[in-house]
């Protein structure tokens, strides 16, 4: 996956925006792309296309068709927009869009393994025969706040989201970078919500193994 | 492993496996008081759960790039030719 689709910027806090505000300006920009609001268009490209990037190199080979998805997507939405019911958030049509396109696109095949692994999230070395820790976790979290870690911890963090199975890393990115909900994630990606934490669970796993290992060369 | 299949105490390899569940609100109410006993009674899981909630929020600082100057003329190209289309 094109990792460096998503530029770490320490300190900022995108995902703790304010989520009902995005959903009201959405709605608001959609109103104006009906009434033909070529500015409208162009914003709300700017809002979804790193999250649109993101989710469609998921899903195919190379950074190019995952552009042409994104546009494609787009010129659907353009199309479609007057049938936009408002059932789900425009966000979640969007990539309910994106991720059909990018499956009937084909260029790779989507694994279809539901989980991408299996087994224990912490390796059964840690623990002792009664499943007490044996190698607990070392404590870490506030030299994660010091500046240099924190720019070292978010490499980590990109780094390990490329080497997720690809569902996982779906579930994560959703959640935990583009702040969607549980069930947007579930609409967008046609998951059961027992699949979808699963999935969360087992990415989010790996990820502070990967930062306590991190943290532990530092 | 199957989990929550005793009625006895969890132990730390179950917890680590719930923690997901845990944060998401999904645990039912008698398995959410056996995993926050459990909690109380151990600074090692503790950890654990404190450590993914950092590693969520750490992961929510990853940001994503902004549209370039060319890419918002690409974009808009696209918009003008679907509206030659539709006229």
């Amino acid at each position: 996956m094109r990792v460096g689709l998503i530029s770490a910027i320490a300190g900022s806090r995108r995902g703790e925006r304010d989520r009902a505000g995005t959903i009201d300006e959405d709605e608001e920009l959609v109103t104006r792309l009906r009434a033909g609001d070529e500015q409208a268009f162009v914003q709300l490209v700017s809002r979804h296309h790193a999250a649109m990037l993101r989710l469609a190199s998921s899903f195919v080979s190379s950074p190019a068709v995952a552009e042409e998805v994104v546009q494609d997507t787009w010129l659907g939405v353009l199309r479609g927009i007057d049938g936009f019911a408002g059932r789900a958030s425009f966000r979640t049509w969007l990539l309910r869009i994106l991720v059909n396109r990018a499956r009937s696109t084909g260029v790779r095949e989507h694994r279809s393994v539901a989980i991408g692994d299996a087994g224990p999230v912490v390796d059964r070395s840690r623990f002792d025969a009664s499943g007490a820790w044996m190698s607990p976790p070392q404590h870490w979290i506030e030299d994660s706040e010091n500046r240099m870690q924190a720019q070292a911890l978010a490499g980590q963090i990109q780094k390990t989201l490329s080497e997720l199975p690809a569902r996982q890393r779906e579930v994560v990115v959703l959640r935990d970078v583009d702040g969607l909900t549980s069930h947007e994630v579930c609409e967008v990606l046609e998951i059961s919500d027992a699949n979808q934490r699963v999935l969360l669970h087992r990415g989010r796993s790996h990820l502070r193994q990967a930062l306590e290992a991190e943290m532990n060369r530092a | 492993m199957s989990i929550f299949s005793r009625n006895d105490e969890l132990v730390c390899q179950e917890v680590v496996e719930l923690v997901t569940d845990y944060l998401e609100g999904t645990l039912s109410r008698s398995q959410r008081r056996r995993l926050e006993a459990h909690l109380a009674a151990c600074e090692h899981c503790s950890e654990y759960l404190k450590q993914m909630r950092t590693t969520i929020r750490l992961t929510g600082r990853l940001q994503a790039e902004d549209l370039t100057p060319a890419m918002r003329d690409e974009f808009t190209a696209i918009y003008r030719r679907w509206r030659s289309e539709e006229d």
